[in-house]
């Protein structure tokens, strides 16, 4: 008992390193701008080309448009004239100043799990950005989801308030990675299945999820497409530079990196894959192994040889810290090969980070290529220097492409 | 009337290579930079894409990212009791457009200079007496030398993960490099490139007649590269569109690849594409720079005030500026006298075709993927039997076999129909071209000024190019293609060559390089140059001048890798120095 009480005491102290480092109102705004960016609000509260934290976002969700809101300091359109209660019950309930119900589109469900020090460091560091008027159009949702109302039903269903609770049994660093992925990073808000009103199927989280056509993949521990085979520095570098010997971050987690993960510590960043890496195996959608397809599919081959070898080469091996292997690759062998598809279609770029600035780019193919190609290509791709995973149809290019067009 | 916008501490025209490292380097010195380009952004993805940059209609005939001359152009003539007319073509020279400048479509070809080509005239009148020398001939010796520039080499080469050998290492001659050029303090930061077959055959012909082959030090990355800024290159896949295209691999250094991606992220950056700086201006006492005026694209005038600013456009567009913002005095060819507009000179470039009786895969290709020898470049060989001075040097390309403009046939094939076809099907895979790439020498004839009648669209006066060749480079050239000759006749399996030399008067409409030097000479005096040691102009100390615009002369090689050397020594100088006690640093 005495042992656990210690652990704990540990566990909490790891939990508040960030605060303990610093000292007076500039060490509360550092840990408010720390924990804003561990957070990655940028990404939601800022529209392309708009000012920071102003919001107007366009947030596209299965039941319609959410536009995020204008979190600077501005007292008529922003968060200016909140108190630090009003802001914390934000957070922590996901009721917004005038009571309303906020729609879990803001994160208030992982949000919930961060202290009250925490949470108001956060609102110092945004009381110190520039105010900006800017009035945010309505959210165009599908009835009856337009109803704020139905919100507080859905948080019966789902919502499990209440601040972080150290794991005595873990070790400090351990429950620093739970406190950092449960609360402020809500990385299973992308990275878990959802039911069909949207909220985290809780047996299945982290399994992987979709979302604006990409999939964020399994953190369990599954071996095709998941991150299993992956070692805690694997996951350490990739959150801090975008880059690691498997892959590169791409799509959405290109941003994430970018905006948050980059700007984490090293020791935040080590916890979170310390955590990570002891997450429960997923077994239930285990990725399907399948005999290899690259034996007659010339057609893929050739595509393969003539516009893709260049940088991901002959094996698929990649070239190391640039571009990414093919071979092994999680995002390849994807159960679901939406995310592969999307990323031949339209190109990504990766993250740009200060140890790994280049933004490289991997170029669209939606012009050049049909359905039927780009299904030859990736059967090709996912069959091929032993990879194990089934061929793709025309049929699954065509509704990535379409959808992909449909939001653009 | 102009906006006027918020003072920045330095303003760069252009945004190519020399503006990049400029930006680069006073912003890590806490400056707030702002470049102007004058076309508009481009990256390697999606502009490169290798999804469709290979489309060489586009770019290699239509020119898709050079400077548009219905837009901006010069006048030309030969000589000086000629009428000049505007260049209403690219042709012989293509300046590049856009961010990145020429450095987005170069081959990757980076020389240094000999130490004697910084010394050219005091060396050559010292081996061959003063007489030696034409009294047109108005070439000068550097202020500085190769060791004072061989740390910014150096510098530029690991910048750009150049591919190489080093042919002497603090001098010590190294077995398969260049034997004479200039002591290297370490070797190249990445090995040399892939051989081809043809350059394999260029080198067994070229040693067998005793002379010193060794593989071209290349842009083009031989393998994965982390510069030590931080951004990396990928290795070259010798997919043969490098010269005219930007590269879509990440694997051929320019500024794209190896500066922006560290430089875009600061917040003391920023740059403004379309903004086209007609104007340096100056204070009333015409020897301070207040700033710039630019043009947008929506023809809207702004000055951008500054403390200190920067030519970073390409050389013949530094000249210009000079000149229009009347920064010095213009070069007078009657009396000699004057430095704005001094000294304007070209390369020479001469072709020797070889077919060969096997297959040589003309396609797989880079930019500098080349077997070059240096035996009669600059100083490399006794002059005194000849009559003349400078050289060149003698390469086998392979750069690519681009299925509309690079290919070689016999001479006396017909031009077009079924006997074209058949000599094209015959040689196309079993034929490359060695380049005779001289040094022009610098004639008070050949200069810079602004023509009198023609205007460009902003009013200004278009900028003057009297130019011709001139013997003592045409005697040159002819020696050195003779020597390339030599080197074809022992190719084994050759069935045989074709000359296409360089003679008679200069013209504007073939291409030959984009090599276009001088203008706005660096000098130890302000009566023989308009910029200092440090790249400054002698009459306005807060505008500096990069690039080629300084070379008092020619010498045979290409000149990027000078420019990135000659930036960095530039730089370093406005940082420790100029900063500290902004004035006249010489």
């Amino acid at each position: 008992m005495r042992r656990d009480l210690l652990r704990l005491v540990a566990a909490t102290a790891m939990t508040l390193t960030t605060a303990s480092v610093f000292a007076g109102d500039y060490a509360e705004l550092e840990l408010g701008r720390y924990l804003v960016q561990a957070g990655d609000c940028q990404s939601c509260h800022t529209d392309a080309n708009g000012a920071p934290f102003a919001g107007a976002r366009a947030i596209p969700t299965p039941f319609g448009i959410i536009y995020s809101r204008n979190i600077t300091p501005d007292t008529a359109t922003g968060i200016g004239g909140w108190s630090d209660e009003d802001f914390y019950r934000a957070l922590h309930e996901g009721i917004s100043r005038d009571g309303s119900h906020l729609y879990p589109a803001f994160p208030y469900p992982w949000y919930t799990r961060l202290s009250r020090v925490d949470v108001a460091a956060i609102k110092s560091y945004l009381d110190t950005v520039t105010p900006v008027r800017q009035i945010i159009p309505p959210n165009k949702l599908n009835w009856p989801l337009n109803w704020r109302s139905l919100v507080a039903v859905w948080n019966k269903l789902f919502f499990d308030e209440g601040e972080f609770h150290a794991n005595a049994d873990k070790s400090p660093e351990w429950n620093r990675g739970a406190y950092l992925v449960e609360g402020a990073g809500h990385c299973s808000a992308c990275h878990s299945p959802k039911n069909i009103l949207g909220a985290v199927k809780k047996h299945d989280a982290f399994e992987g999820g979709e979302g604006e056509n990409w999939l964020a993949p399994d953190l369990t521990g599954r071996a095709l497409d998941g991150v299993s085979e992956w070692s805690a520095d694997d996951i350490t570098a990739f959150l801090m530079t975008g880059v690691n010997s498997r892959t590169r971050a791409t799509g959405p987690m290109a941003e994430v990196v970018e905006l948050s993960t980059s700007h984490l510590n090293a020791d935040d960043a080590k916890a979170i894959a310390a955590y990570l890496k002891d997450l429960p195996n997923g077994a239930s959608t285990a990725a399907k192994e399948t005999a290899g397809t690259a034996t007659g599919n010339s057609h893929g081959r050739d595509l393969y040889a003539d516009n893709c070898t260049a940088c991901h080469m002959e094996k698929g091996t990649g070239q190391p810290g640039i571009f990414p292997p093919l071979k092994g690759s999680a995002v390849a062998q994807s159960p679901d090969p939406a995310t592969a598809i999307h990323l031949v279609l339209s190109g990504s770029h990766a993250a740009s980070t200060p140890s790994n600035p280049n933004r490289f780019g991997m170029p669209p193919f939606a012009g050049k290529f049909s359905d039927d190609d780009v299904a030859a290509l990736l059967t090709y791709v996912r069959s091929a220097w032993g990879n194990r995973a089934g061929a793709v149809s025309d049929s699954q290019v065509d509704s990535v492409r379409k959808a992909v067009a449909t939001n653009k | 009337m102009a906006t006027r916008l918020k003072p920045v501490d330095a303003v760069l025209v252009g945004f190519g290579w020399t503006a990049a490292i400029i930006a680069q380097e006073l912003t890590d010195a806490g400056l707030q930079v702002l470049a102007l380009e004058r076309g508009s952004f481009r990256d390697t993805d999606p502009d490169f894409s290798p999804a469709q940059i290979q489309d060489e209609l586009r770019y290699a005939v239509r020119k898709a990212t050079f400077q548009e001359p219905d837009r901006e152009t010069l006048t030309f003539r030969n000589s000086g009791n000629e009428t000049a007319l505007p260049m209403r073509q690219l042709g012989s020279f293509l300046p590049g457009v856009g961010v990145g400048g020429a450095g987005v479509h170069w081959n990757g070809q980076n020389w240094r200079f000999l130490p004697t080509d910084f010394s050219m005239r005091s060396h050559c009148e010292q081996r061959y007496g003063k007489k030696f020398l034409s009294d047109d001939m108005t070439i000068q010796d550097w202020p500085l030398s190769y060791d004072d520039l061989e740390p910014y080499y150096d510098k530029w080469e690991y910048l750009c993960g150049i591919s190489g050998k080093a042919g002497n290492l603090n001098g010590a001659i190294q077995e398969g490099g260049n034997p004479f050029e200039g002591p290297r303090k370490r070797e190249f930061p990445l090995p040399p490139l892939k051989r081809s077959a043809s350059t394999v055959k260029f080198d067994e012909a070229a040693k067998s007649i005793g002379l010193h082959p060794f593989p071209c030090p290349a842009g083009n990355a031989s393998a994965p590269y982390t510069n030590p800024l931080g951004a990396k290159l990928g290795q070259c896949t010798y997919c043969g569109y490098c010269e005219w295209f930007g590269c879509g691999n990440y694997s051929k250094a320019s500024p794209q690849t190896t500066i922006l991606p560290v430089l875009l992220r600061k917040d003391n950056f920023s740059y403004k594409t379309n903004a086209y700086v007609t104007r340096v201006n100056l204070d009333s006492t015409g020897k301070k720079a207040t700033g710039v005026t630019y043009i947008d694209a929506q023809g809207r005038e702004f000055e951008q005030p500054a403390e200190l600013v920067v030519l970073c456009a390409y050389s013949l567009h530094n000249v210009h500026l000079l000149l229009v913002s009347k920064i010095g005095t213009p070069y007078d060819p009657a009396t000699n006298t004057g430095a704005v507009g001094k000294n304007y000179a070209y390369q020479m470039s001469a072709n020797v075709d070889v077919f060969f009786d096997e297959i040589v895969n003309p396609f797989m290709g880079a930019g500098a993927l080349g077997q070059v020898v240096d035996d009669f470049n600059g100083d490399n060989f006794d002059h005194g039997p000849h009559g003349f001075i400078g050289g060149a040097y003698i390469s086998m390309w392979q750069t690519g076999g681009r299925p509309i403009l690079q290919h070689y046939v016999p001479e006396g094939t017909p031009k077009w129909g079924g006997g074209f076809k058949k000599a094209l099907k015959e040689n196309y895979l079993r034929s490359a071209s060695m380049q005779i790439h001289g040094g022009v020498m610098s004639y008070k004839q050949n200069h810079l000024d602004l023509d009198p009648t023609y205007r460009d669209i902003y009013g200004n006066p278009l900028m003057r190019m009297t130019f011709d060749f001139q013997k003592n480079d045409l005697d040159m050239e002819k020696y050195v293609t003779e020597r390339a000759v030599e080197i074809a006749k022992a190719v084994k399996g050759n069935r045989g060559y074709n000359v296409r030399p360089r003679t008679g008067h200069y013209g504007i409409v073939d291409y030959q390089t984009t090599h276009n030097t001088g203008g706005a000479i660096i000098g130890d005096s302000p009566s023989n140059s308009a910029i200092n040691r440090y790249c400054q102009s002698w009459d306005v100390s807060n505008v500096f001048v990069m690039g080629a615009s300084a070379y008092p002369q020619n010498p045979g090689y290409n000149p990027t890798g000078t420019v990135g050397a000659l930036t960095y020594w530039a730089a370093d100088a406005i940082k420790s120095r100029y900063l500290k006690n902004p004035g006249a640093l010489v």
